[in-house]
C-alpha cells in the first residue's frame, strides 16, 4: 500500500484509486492514448478481462454490477472506444445501474483540435450519465474518481464517465486518497417523511383492493425481505417489473407476475380494479401502464422512490414517499396493520386459475415450443442467474421462469438493447462464478455480440448460451404478424449462421437441440461440462409472446394470441 | 404561465451545457437565460425564465436538481422578487428626429450610450413590460438592431436564494 503522499503517475494514482474504491475487476479493450494505464494494470492486482467490443465491455460491467450490488467498472479507448460504450452507458443510465466508465482522451492540448480518435465523450455522454468528468489536471484524479464512485453508487444508481487525457496519465502527482466526499449539490434522500408513511398507512388498511407494484428500485436498495414481509402482513398481492423480477419470490401465493404489455392478465386486472396501488421502486413505464389515462384510474397510489422527480412524473401520486425503498417498507411496516384485502385475495384467486399463463402443446409432440424450454431450465436449475436478451425469448423468461431470489435476473428494460445479454452474463458470472448463468438468447440478439465467445473462451469464463432460434426477428415478426397482415419485412434471418460450427470455431461447446426430448439433456451436459457452452436451441418458428396489450391500450385490453395450429 | 428560477450552480465548465441540455431533452422551453457568478466565486447563478403550468414547473426543478453541479433551485414569486432586464437599440435617428427620440430616452429614464449621424444607441433598464413598452414608442423611427440581456431577479428583503 502507498503512503498518503508517495509521488507516482496519474497513471499509477488511477489503479490506486481502483483499489481503495474495493475494484477486482474491469471489463475493458486497449488502445493508444491509454497505454501508461495498460502499463500498470499489467503487474497489478486487478483482474483485467479483455472483451472484443468496447460495447461488450459495458454490458459486461452493468451485468457484474446487477449481479453483486458492486459498481461495475469498464474502460476503453478514446474516440471509436469511448464511443462504442455509449448503448451500454445509456442502458446502465435507464436501468439505473451503479457504473464508472472510464475513457481515455486524447492529451489536453489537442482536445478540441479533432485530433486523430478524438471524441467529445462527455458531451455525447452527458444525457445518459448521472454525471461525467473530463480531468484537467492530476491532482483533481483522486477526487474525481472518489466522488464518481460515490455518485455512480448512492442514491438513484447510475453511470458515470471519467475521460482520461492522456496527458494526466502521464503527469506527476503526490498521491492521496480523499476520504470524503464534498458535494454539496449533491445529497439523496434516504429516510423517508414518517408523516407521510402514517398517511400511507392509514390508507392501506383502509383499503379493500389493495395492489403493490415493485421494480428494480427494491433490488438496488436490497428491501426484497422487507417487501416479502410488507405483502405479508398487509395481505397484498404483488406484481413485479420486468427489471423487479426477483424482488419478491415468483413462488408466493401473493406474487402476480409481471404488468403491462406482455404480463400476466391477473396482474393487470388486478391493477385496474385495485383502490390502492403502492408503487415501490417504479418509473410507471409505458410499457406497464398502456394507456396512461386508464391506468389504476380507480385506485390511490402510494409512489416510494429515491428519485423526486419520479414523482408525478407520469401519473400523479396521492402519497408520494421519497426515500431508500428498504428503509421506507421497514418503517412503514411498523406503523401499518392489515388491509381488508380476503374477499380481494379470493377474486385474484379466481383470475388465476381462469387466465393463466399458458401456451398450446406443439402440433407435433417433438417440436419444441420456447415457453418449455424456459421451464425446463427452471427445473434443472432454479438457482441460475438468468441473463437475457431482448425480444419474445425475453418475455418468455420472464414469465415462465420462478425467480426465488433478487439478483438473478438480469435484462435490458429500459433502453431493450438487443446484444445486451451475453455480455451481461459474462459480468455476471465474473462476478458470480459460484451460479450456473445463463443467457437466455434470441438468433437475432445473440448476433449483435457474437465476437463475445472469444472472451469467454481465453478467459474461461463458462457462461450457457441458450439461444431460441427461430430463425426471425421474432418480437417484430410478432407485430407485423398481428398489425401488418403476416408480411416479414426484413424479419426473417433463417440458416444464416450454423450455430454450433460457431462456438466450436471459438472452441466452446456447440450443441443442437431439436426435439423436445432433447432439452433437459442438453442443459444438463452443458452445467456438467464447465465449460463455455452454446445451445441452439431450434424452436417453433412462429409463437407469439401472450398475452399482450396492444399499443395504445389500456392493460385490461389484454388478449390472447396462442396460435391454433 | 411563465416563471422566474433562480438557480445556483458549480462555477465550472460545462454547467451552462448541462442545464441547456436537460431542458432541450426534456422539450421544456426557455424563455431566457442569464449565468453570472455570484458573490462567491465558485458559484453561479443562472435566472431562468421558464413557460409551462404547475406540473411542467415542478418536473424542470426537480430535473435541474437532479444535476449534480446545481446547488439550489427557487421559483421567484413575481409579488416578492425584484427584476430587471437591459436592453440595447440601435434607433436610426437624424437632425429632424434625434429630440423627439431624446423625449421618449427621459421619460423611460432610459441613457443614450452612443450618437453618430444616423444611429444612436439607446440603454434602458427595467421589468420587461418597461422595455416592451420603450421598444414600442422607437420602433416608429426604425430599430435597426437590438439585443436584451434576458431577466435577472432577487428576492426581495434579507432573505436570500442560497440561505
Amino acid at each position: 500500500m502507498t503512503g498518503p503522499t508517495e509521488r507516482m503517475t496519474g497513471a499509477r494514482a488511477f489503479i490506486e484509486c481502483l483499489y481503495r474504491e474495493g475494484v477486482d475487476t474491469i471489463f475493458g479493450y486497449p488502445g493508444g492514448v491509454l497505454l501508461p494505464i495498460y502499463d500498470e494494470l499489467y503487474s497489478s492486482n486487478i483482474r483485467h478481462i479483455l472483451v472484443r467490443h468496447e460495447q461488450a465491455a459495458a454490458h459486461a460491467a452493468e451485468g457484474y454490477a446487477r449481479a453483486t450490488g458492486k459498481t461495475g467498472v469498464c474502460l476503453a479507448t478514446s474516440g471509436p472506444g469511448a464511443t462504442n460504450l455509449v448503448t451500454g452507458i445509456a442502458n446502465a443510465y435507464m436501468d439505473s445501474v451503479p457504473m464508472v466508465a472510464f475513457t481515455g482522451q486524447v492529451p489536453s492540448s489537442l482536445i478540441g483540435n479533432d485530433a486523430f480518435q478524438e471524441a467529445n465523450i462527455t458531451g455525447i455522454t452527458m444525457p445518459i450519465t448521472k454525471h461525467n468528468y473530463l480531468v484537467q489536471d492530476v491532482k483533481e484524479l483522486p477526487r474525481i474518481i472518489k466522488e464518481a464512485f460515490h455518485i455512480a453508487s448512492t442514491g438513484r444508481p447510475g453511470p458515470v464517465l471519467v475521460d482520461l487525457p492522456k496527458d494526466i496519465t502521464t503527469d506527476m502527482i503526490d498521491f492521496h486518497y480523499p476520504e470524503k466526499v464534498e458535494l454539496r449539490g449533491y445529497n439523496p434522500t434516504y429516510q423517508g417523511n414518517l408523516q407521510q408513511i402514517k398517511k400511507a398507512a392509514a390508507e392501506i388498511e383502509r383499503s379493500s383492493n389493495p395492489v403493490i407494484y415493485a421494480g428494480g428500485g427494491v433490488i438496488s436498495s436490497g428491501a426484497a425481505a422487507e417487501l416479502k414481509k410488507f405483502a405479508e402482513k398487509i395481505q397484498a398481492p404483488v406484481t413485479t417489473t420486468l427489471t423487479g423480477m426477483g424482488g419478491f419470490p415468483g413462488d408466493h401465493p401473493l406474487f402476480m407476475g409481471m404488468p403491462g404489455m406482455h404480463g400476466t392478465k391477473y396482474a393487470n386486472y388486478a391493477i385496474q380494479e385495485a383502490d390502492l396501488l403502492i408503487a415501490v421502486g417504479v418509473r410507471f413505464d409505458d410499457r406497464v401502464t398502456g394507456k396512461i389515462k386508464s391506468f389504476a384510474s380507480n385506485a390511490k397510489i402510494i409512489h416510494i422512490d429515491i428519485d423526486p422527480a419520479e414523482i408525478s412524473k407520469n401519473v400523479k401520486v396521492d402519497i408520494p414517499i421519497v426515500g431508500d425503498a428498504k428503509w421506507i417498507l421497514s418503517h412503514l411496516l411498523k406503523h401499518t396493520g392489515k388491509a381488508q384485502s380476503e374477499e380481494w385475495l379470493k377474486k385474484i384467486a379466481g383470475w388465476k386459475e381462469l387466465y393463466p399463463l399458458h401456451y398450446l402443446e406443439a402440433a407435433c409432440k417433438d417440436d419444441i415450443k420456447p415457453q418449455y424450454i424456459i421451464e425446463q431450465i427452471n427445473e434443472v436449475c432454479p438457482d441460475a442467474i438468468i441473463v437475457t436478451e431482448v425480444g419474445q425469448h425475453q418475455m418468455w423468461a420472464a414469465q415462465y421462469f420462478k425467480y426465488t431470489e433478487p439478483r438473478t435476473f438480469i435484462s435490458s428494460g429500459g433502453l431493450g438493447t438487443m446484444g445486451y445479454g451475453f455480455p451481461a452474463a459474462i459480468g455476471a458470472k465474473v462476478a458470480r462464478p459460484d451460479k450456473v448463468v445463463i443467457d437466455v438468447s434470441g438468433d437475432g440478439s445473440f448476433q449483435m455480440n457474437s465476437q463475445e465467445m472469444a472472451t469467454i473462451v481465453q478467459n474461461n469464463i463458462p457462461v450457457i448460451i441458450a439461444i431460441f432460434n427461430n430463425g426471425f426477428l421474432g418480437m417484430v415478426r410478432q407485430w407485423q404478424e398481428i398489425f401488418y397482415g403476416r408480411r416479414y419485412s426484413s424479419t426473417c434471418i433463417r440458416d444464416s449462421v450454423d450455430f454450433v460450427k460457431l462456438a466450436e470455431a471459438y472452441g466452446a461447446l456447440g450443441i443442437r437441440v431439436t426435439k423436445c426430448s432433447e432439452v433437459r439433456p442438453a442443459l444438463e451436459k452443458a452445467i456438467a461440462s464447465g465449460r463455455p457452452t452454446l445451445i441452439d436451441f431450434i424452436v417453433e418458428c412462429e409463437e407469439n409472446v401472450s398475452p399482450m396489450v396492444p399499443a395504445g391500450a389500456a392493460i385490461n385490453e389484454i388478449l390472447d394470441l396462442e396460435r391454433k395450429e | 404561465m411563465r416563471h422566474t428560477l433562480s438557480v445556483l450552480v458549480e462555477n465550472r465548465h460545462g454547467v451552462l451545457a448541462r442545464v441547456a441540455g436537460m431542458f432541450a431533452r426534456r422539450g421544456y422551453n426557455i424563455d431566457s437565460l442569464t449565468v453570472g457568478v455570484t458573490e462567491d466565486p465558485t458559484i453561479s447563478r443562472m435566472t431562468i425564465v421558464v413557460r409551462g403550468d404547475d406540473e411542467v414547473l415542478e418536473q424542470v426543478t426537480k430535473q435541474l436538481n437532479k444535476l449534480i453541479d446545481v446547488i439550489r433551485v427557487s421559483d421567484l414569486k413575481a409579488e416578492d422578487t425584484v427584476e430587471r432586464e437591459m436592453a440595447l437599440f440601435k434607433v436610426s435617428s437624424d437632425v429632424s428626429s434625434r429630440s423627439e427620440i431624446m423625449q421618449i430616452v427621459d421619460i423611460f429614464r432610459a441613457r443614450i450610450i452612443d450618437v453618430a449621424p444616423k444611429s444612436m444607441i439607446v440603454e434602458v433598464t427595467g421589468d420587461e413590460t418597461k422595455i416592451e413598452a420603450i421598444e414600442q414608442l422607437l420602433r416608429p423611427f426604425g430599430i435597426k438592431e437590438m439585443v436584451r440581456t434576458g431577466k435577472v431577479a432577487l428576492r426581495r428583503g434579507a432573505k436570500g436564494v442560497s440561505s
